[in-house]
């Protein structure tokens, strides 16, 4: 029997076992949306703005692994989901992203809300289909749910023009996609796997810097597996947390710019760096010529255009994390590294970096601190970027597997709110908490509007300090002091909430922060909490830019630590 | 010494593949210097050759990002003593009948050929390496060149290697099914 194109993209999302969309509707999604009510077992989330729908998307698909759909019409509705796949592309999240365009005939003619989105995301997605024709649907949704899931998993738009929506075609739905282009490696290498466990064999100071494709692939029992076995501490990348339990004995924090900087200096004096996962990013690896400069290098990944990309590589390794982990683990030898492994813990004992410090003042650490424990450690925490990103990086400890959502490469403010909604739509079992910036809140705020009416049960926690606090700790220490527009003039984030009928409460005093936690913990549905931190407190240890990783700068003048 | 590379891209004919590669070497920060597209010998599979300059490790960069592409099947440098490289150039000069037969003389001795010959020009076509086009090129500078239009390098391997179409043509067994079990 034949079918609409609208009818069509709805009996594909389902065959993809999509639960949940979330997106805006338009003058040429009209066939799809009126179609849609066809489809209950499709659950459309109308969300406030076109990126928060891309946001809530990936934060939907990082917390379950599943591919995440978001929805926009043509023009202005497609443009505003740009942010959102870029930053799906950078952190390789699976994502499909439909818009709408106008009617073929009219393409090109710049036609009201025509815009070529196809061309506008040639470079930030896997890939992406401007659909021509009915019949060619069923097979564009099948290939790039397959494109967006596989491999290195990515983000793919199809862009469908109104009346190919109301166009007429057999609905068939393929077994099996046909590209011939595209075949991921999986399996690693046998004899590059070799390869690497002789050097690891022979090495006397390893480390494990694993990233972002531990999580995707699932790695996490054969990542501890090969850390156990080899006696090799583990450090992971910002996007890498939670792919290893930081508790766990051979957990050495995460490097970077403002990792740990223990975690930095066993990077620096490495005589082997067993990279998984994660692709040597510049906020990781400092200046990219000082980085592990005794170490050779041996670099597993899915995507062979990262090996070698920005460091050179002793033996490289395409696959599968997971796959290549197993295979690795069939093979490996049981040693020690007994001098090692002391001198790290030496290391962490003088520079504890994620210490802090005593004192009466709210200090921000201090809340995602609490907030850990409060949660004891089994929530997911969702993160914009800045300064309270990296406190909630640095001062949650991640046991569980999964449990840090972040926009990494791209670095979006105000990616938390939508993602933690998009998060806790995709796991309502878990809790969620969304730790927020008073600067990148204020860029997606309105969602508040999409959490309250979906009854979305996120608890927020607004680490407020009155600036754009991470270019005012640059301006702080490069800039000397000159403040130029980082300081911000913040609505009061609780009537704005109360606005939206959600509950909230601005936490003052250092001695409320507890029972603040409690109480939104406590609260049925989303919580808001404005903490009225302090405002002028820097993010250490830093890496100063164009450093080296070895050239670490931790908090001067060090109260006693606790 | 000049480090161009060679890069014969099997891809397949779908619209705005060339786009696609275009976008790729500008923001990867890679100037194409020349770029030729047509059929391969396999229909629905169209051949791309692709020069550039750099290091042979920055052209190994592209080149995988180039082969990342969906569209693009196989990308190979053919860079080297193996490869048999042509380009086709179409230039006019400026001729008159005393110095015609001087121009005639250099062509033939270039075995190009004279296409068109007008009172106050002739068109030389010329088929050869890169090399062999511009030395043309520089004898027939002095008599004036009023145009020129070249095809950009095409490029083989020499015996059975190479990016063969037919090979690629069907698909292996699909090793990318991996759908996540949690």
């Amino acid at each position: 029997m034949k079918k609409t194109g609208a009818q069509i993209i709805c009996e594909s999302l389902v065959k993809e076992d999509v639960e949940v969309v979330f997106g805006i509707l338009g003058g040429v999604l009209l066939p799809l949306y009126d179609t849609l009510p066809q489809y209950p077992q499709l659950r459309h989330i109308l969300v406030a703005h076109e990126q928060g729908a891309a946001h809530a998307a990936e934060g939907y698909a990082r917390a379950t692994g599943k591919v995440g759909v978001c929805i926009a019409t043509s023009g202005p509705g497609a443009t505003n989901l740009v942010t959102g796949i870029a930053d799906a592309y950078l952190d390789s999240v699976p994502m499909i992203a439909l818009t709408g365009q106008v009617v073929r005939s009219l393409i090109g003619k710049d036609a009201f809300q025509e815009i070529d989105i196809t061309g506008i995301t040639l470079p930030i997605t896997k890939h992406n289909y401007l659909v021509t024709d009915t019949a060619s649907m069923a097979e564009t949704v099948k290939e790039a749910f397959y494109l967006a899931g596989t491999g290195r998993t990515g983000p793919v738009l199809i862009d469908i023009p109104k009346d190919v929506q109301t166009g007429q075609a057999e609905f068939k739905y393929p077994e099996k996609v046909n590209l011939k282009g595209y075949r991921p490696t999986l399996k690693g290498h046998p004899a590059q796997i070799k390869k690497a466990v002789e050097i690891i064999k022979e090495a006397k100071k390893p480390v494990l810097l694993t990233g972002r494709g531990i999580i995707i692939s699932g790695a996490y029992d054969e990542l501890k597996q090969l850390a156990e076995a080899a006696q090799i501490p583990v450090i992971t990348t910002l996007l890498g947390i939670s792919g290893f339990p930081e508790s766990h004995v051979l957990s050495y924090g995460w490097l970077g710019m403002h990792g740990m900087a223990y975690a930095n200096m066993a990077i620096d004096d490495a005589d082997l760096i067993i990279a998984v996962g994660m692709r040597f990013d510049d906020r990781a690896t400092g200046k990219v010529s000082g980085f592990a400069p005794n170490a050779k290098i041996i670099h597993i990944d899915i995507d062979p255009a990262e090996i070698g990309k920005n460091v050179r590589v002793d033996v490289p390794i395409v696959g599968d994390a997971k796959d290549v982990l197993k295979s690795l683990n069939k093979i490996i030898e049981v040693t020690e590294h007994v001098e090692w492994l002391q001198q790290l813990d030496e290391w962490r004992r003088d520079h504890p970096s994620i210490a802090i410090r005593e004192t009466e003042k709210m200090l921000p650490q201090y809340v995602v601190r609490q907030i850990y424990h409060a949660t004891k450690g089994d929530a997911i925490i969702v993160t914009g970027v800045g300064q309270h990103q990296m406190w909630a990086a640095q001062h949650y400890w991640f046991d569980e597997p999964n449990s840090l959502i972040t926009s990494g490469g791209l670095g979006t403010m105000g990616f938390e709110l939508p993602a933690a909604m998009g998060a806790k739509v995709g796991r309502p079992d878990k809790t969620v908490w969304c730790i927020a910036g008073d600067g990148g809140f204020q860029m997606t705020m309105q969602e508040l509007a999409t959490i309250a009416k979906e009854k979305i049960g996120v608890k927020i926690a607004i680490l407020n300090n009155g600036f754009l606090g991470m270019v005012r700790q640059w301006q702080e220490l490069f800039y000397e002091k000159r403040y130029v527009d980082t300081p911000l003039s913040c609505p009061d984030f609780v009537k704005i909430a109360e606005a939206y009928c959600i509950p909230g409460m601005t936490v003052k005093t250092k001695d409320e922060v507890i029972p603040a936690i409690e109480k939104a913990m406590a609260t049925e549905g989303p919580y808001l909490l404005n903490f009225m931190v302090e405002p002028e407190e820097n993010v250490y240890p830093m890496v100063p830019p164009g450093a080296s990783l070895a050239e670490v700068m931790e908090e001067p003048q060090r109260e006693v630590a606790k | 010494m000049s480090n161009k590379h060679a890069l014969v891209a099997l891809v397949t004919n779908k619209p705005g593949v060339l786009n696609r590669i275009a976008s790729l070497f500008r923001r990867r920060g890679f100037n194409i210097e020349s770029i030729a597209v047509g059929h391969s010998e396999v229909k629905g599979i169209s051949r791309v050759t692709i020069v550039v300059d750099g290091s042979n490790a920055q052209v190994e960069q592209v080149r995988k990002q180039f082969e990342k592409e969906v569209n693009v099947i196989k990308v190979t440098d053919v860079t080297g003593d193996g490869t048999v490289t042509r380009e086709l150039a179409m230039i006019k000069v400026k001729a008159n009948p005393e110095n015609r037969s001087e121009i005639i003389q250099i062509v033939d001795i270039f075995r190009a050929n004279i296409v068109d010959v007008s009172s106050d020009s002739v068109v030389i076509e010329v088929t050869g390496e890169e090399k062999k086009i511009e030395t043309l090129y520089e004898l027939l500078r002095k008599f004036g060149i009023k145009e020129i239009a070249r095809t950009g390098t095409i490029a083989m391997t020499r015996g059975n290697k190479g990016a063969v179409a037919e090979k690629v043509k069907r698909p292996k067994k699909e090793t990318g099914n991996k759908k996540k079990e949690e």
